[in-house]
Order: C-alpha cells, then sequence, then structure tokens
C-alpha cells in the first residue's frame, strides 16, 4: 500500500508523525526533508546564542531515532520537485536507482516558509544571514565566532517584528552591541498598540540597542571597520555581522505548480484539505480557513486535527483563543489581537514594570489584548475572559 | 499539586500525573524536573522557557 507522505521535517511535520502514530501504529507513514532530517524545535533559534548552545545541541533527535520511535521512512537530503495528483506521485530531485517518484495514498505539505528576501544592493549583500533553520544558525554563530574571535561584536538586525526581536534581545544577552531597523514607528506594530511597542523599546534601550525606527536598510558595502549599512535616509551603521528578519512567506511553489490554490497560503479548509484530492497542508505554508499563522500552537492544533482525520476521524481545526507569545526576556510581550474589523478601542494600563493593554467595545466586552512586562501574567486569566464572550 | 503550561504550545504538566514517557514520576513538582528536560511537545527547554500555573 502506497504511504501517507508528509513533505517537510519541521515541527508541524514531525508533531503530525507523533500524533498519528499514538492513533495508527501499523499505516506506512514516509517523510521526504530537503535537510538532514534531525528534529528540533524552532522557537529555540532565537534564544540559542545567550544560553551558549550549538546547532548540534539544538537538535534533539537525529532522523534514524525519529524514524524509530515512529515507525516511519524517512528519506533526508531529498527535494521533491513536482506533484502529480492525479496519478498521486511526487518526483524526487535525488535520482538513486530505485526511487525518483514515490506513489502517495494521502500527501501533506509540511514546507513551511522562506525567509522574505531582503532586496539590499551593495558589495556585502551577499553576507546578510537570515535564520529560518536549524543550517543557518549553524552558520550563524559560526559567522558570530569569527567576528568575536577578531574583536567584533557588532550586529545589526532588519526588522524589529518577533524574530527581530527575539533575536535582538538573545544577542544582546550573548554580548553583542545590537542595532534594529526598523520601517514601522515601534517594534511589532501589526500587534502591538503603540504605548506597548514603546515600553518594548525602551527595555531594549536600556540594554544598549539602537533602534533605527521609520527607516529601511537600502544598501551594504564592505568598508575598512567592518560592514556599512546604508538607510534610506543616507545615514550610515557600521556594523560587523547583519541579520535579516524582515518577515517569512509561506512555501506554496510546489503547490501551484501542481495547480493546488495558493492565496498567501496554501488555500486549506478547515480540515486542511487542499483543492487537489488526498493532498492536505499545514504548519507555516498552510493558510486555514482564511488564515495563515506562524506560529506554533496553531500548528500543534492543526497537526492533531489532521492526525484525527487521516486515521479515520474527520477532525476540524478549532483554535482555543490563542495569544502570541514574544520571547523577549527583557520585557516580555503577550499579545491577542482584536480581529480585524472589531469595533472598540485600547484601555491602557501602565505602571513601572509592565503595561496592561486591553482592547474592548462599547459595552466593554474583551476583544482582545496586549500584555507587556510584569503584566503578562494576567495573560491566563485574560484568555478565559475571551472564552466567556 | 499544581498544573503548569507551556507558553509556546500550550502543552500541560500536571505534577499529580508526572510524566512517565519521559521518567518523571506522577508527584514530581515542576521545580524538580531537570533543566536539561525538553516540552514533550514542541520541544523548548524548561530553562529557557516559564511554564505557568494554571490551576
Amino acid at each position: 500500500m502506497a504511504p501517507i507522505l508528509i513533505v517537510g521535517s519541521g515541527l508541524a511535520a514531525y508533531t503530525l508523525a507523533k500524533e498519528f502514530r499514538q492513533r495508527d501504529a501499523t499505516t506506512p507513514l514516509m517523510l521526504i526533508t530537503a535537510d538532514d532530517g534531525a528534529f528540533y524545535s524552532k522557537p529555540n533559534l532565537s534564544n540559542a546564542l545567550s544560553t551558549g548552545k550549538t546547532a548540534a545541541a539544538l537538535a534533539a533527535a537525529s532522523a534514524e531515532k525519529m524514524a524509530a520511535d515512529f515507525n516511519l521512512k524517512v528519506l533526508p537530503n531529498t527535494r521533491v520537485t513536482a506533484l502529480d495528483t492525479g496519478t498521486q506521485r511526487v518526483r524526487l530531485n535525488n535520482i538513486s536507482a530505485d526511487n525518483d517518484e514515490v506513489h502517495y495514498h494521502k500527501l501533506i505539505l509540511a514546507l513551511g516558509a522562506d525567509p522574505i528576501a531582503h532586496g539590499l544592493s551593495g558589495d556585502a549583500a551577499n553576507e546578510v544571514l537570515a535564520v529560518n533553520d536549524l543550517n543557518d544558525y549553524a552558520r550563524f554563530r559560526s559567522v558570530l565566532g569569527a567576528q568575536v574571535v577578531a574583536g567584533r561584536r557588532r550586529v545589526t538586525v532588519l526588522g524589529g517584528g518577533l524574530i527581530g526581536c527575539e533575536f535582538a534581545n538573545d544577542l544582546t544577552n550573548a554580548g553583542y552591541a545590537v542595532s534594529v531597523i526598523h520601517l514601522g514607528d515601534w517594534p511589532l506594530e501589526r500587534l502591538l498598540p503603540a504605548e506597548a511597542g514603546k515600553r518594548l523599546a525602551d527595555s531594549f534601550a536600556a540594554l544598549g540597542v539602537n533602534w533605527h525606527f521609520g527607516r529601511s536598510a537600502q544598501r551594504v558595502h564592505h568598508a575598512n571597520d567592518g560592514l556599512h549599512v546604508m538607510l534610506d535616509n543616507g545615514e550610515v551603521i557600521a556594523t560587523d555581522v547583519v541579520l535579516s528578519a524582515i518577515g517569512l512567506r509561506p512555501r506554496t511553489q510546489l503547490a501551484q505548480a501542481a495547480s493546488i490554490p495558493v492565496n498567501r497560503g496554501i488555500v486549506v479548509d478547515r480540515y486542511l484539505e487542499t483543492g487537489a484530492a488526498n493532498v492536505f497542508a499545514l504548519g507555516d505554508c498552510a493558510e486555514v480557513d482564511g488564515a495563515n499563522l506562524p506560529y506554533v500552537q496553531p500548528l500543534m492544533i492543526q497537526a492533531r486535527a489532521l492526525a484525527a482525520t487521516l486515521a479515520g476521524e474527520k477532525t476540524a481545526v478549532v483554535y482555543p483563543p490563542m495569544p502570541v507569545m514574544v520571547k523577549t526576556p527583557a520585557h516580555p510581550v503577550a499579545v491577542l489581537p482584536p480581529k480585524p474589523g472589531a469595533t472598540g478601542s485600547w484601555q491602557m494600563d501602565c505602571s513601572d514594570t509592565g503595561i496592561c493593554a486591553l482592547h474592548r467595545d462599547a459595552s466593554g466586552r474583551l476583544q482582545g489584548f496586549a500584555l507587556t512586562g510584569t503584566e503578562t501574567s494576567r495573560r491566563l486569566a485574560l484568555v478565559k475572559e475571551l472564552v466567556l464572550v | 499539586m499544581k498544573v503548569w503550561q507551556c507558553i509556546v504550545c500550550g502543552w500541560v504538566y500536571d505534577e499529580d500525573k508526572g510524566w512517565p514517557a519521559d521518567g518523571i514520576a506522577p508527584g514530581t513538582r515542576w521545580e524538580d524536573i531537570p533543566e536539561s528536560w525538553a516540552c514533550p511537545d514542541c520541544g523548548v527547554s524548561k530553562a529557557d522557557f516559564e511554564m505557568e500555573v494554571i490551576l
């Protein structure tokens, strides 16, 4: 019998395999991945420097161990280059004697997302790094290490969103001198009201982070003292390493080339089914019922629902209120934005140690919240209030 | 006995039940779990992330 075939080996892929195996120990399950198939937790990439963790230390289990633990066949270092949803086959780039294509019974796309191209010009543009997987982290750590040996510790982060803020905090804690270039007027401006974002920025500044708000980087050049990043206002930042964290784009190309409908992500319904029969998608590559949510909690919920469906118990994705947690120990953030179009306004309660911003409608009903610093301890109580309204 | 929740993925640790799959006996208090232990669902480490008391 052709296997259930999972493409990808990130948290979404392996969580699905694990959840499916809890329900079905024997149906053939195969996983194809472009990298080495080691299991790691992606959230750990953005706080591993300050804890001194190598890429090898972050790899919690090898592909061989995952294969043995969950009765999987894993094909590492292999790319799927094309899908044929009519004959239910995928084509592989890794053309060995016995398998340049694989038949599937069900196909699950857990492809993840790519960093958005930074678009910088200049003779050092190809030295700009992004950290989107364990291999990227290994490279980042080795580049930083080589600079430190030369006495250089300046890092410029492009983008002050969730990943940019987490890396900026981690780099600062690891002893680097950090600048952040951010197009918005405060960090996380699409998630946080101004007061909360400014408090986060101030707490970073107190640690020595240099913010450049309302600016974008345009060019990066080699200079005698390292690298020069030129901003859109002509200002030049001297630095040693540049890290781009300007956002992610769901990987949709493979689906699109197979005429599977895509929008921002691969379009799936609440059962994670794509527009093609027996093809599903989940995690950062998927747009579930209109929403692409590139966070851990939604993908866990998706993996559990899909595991049940694949095991014969058709199960829809149902999300509880899911606050986004930003891992910035300098000033933690928990935010659950109000739904688009929610009528209401932010009510601010600010103390020396944090901000509690509650979004309420005219009758006082809670619609969302943004908590910073010590106020993040109110998260669970507020989630309960949201469930009740 | 307390119940804790991983802030990254929502996984719940119940001190009453422990987590025998990782050799953590029922009744093990959160503070007695080794720092090297990681969340069984999402893999974030105990040292790096706060768990929150939910009960």
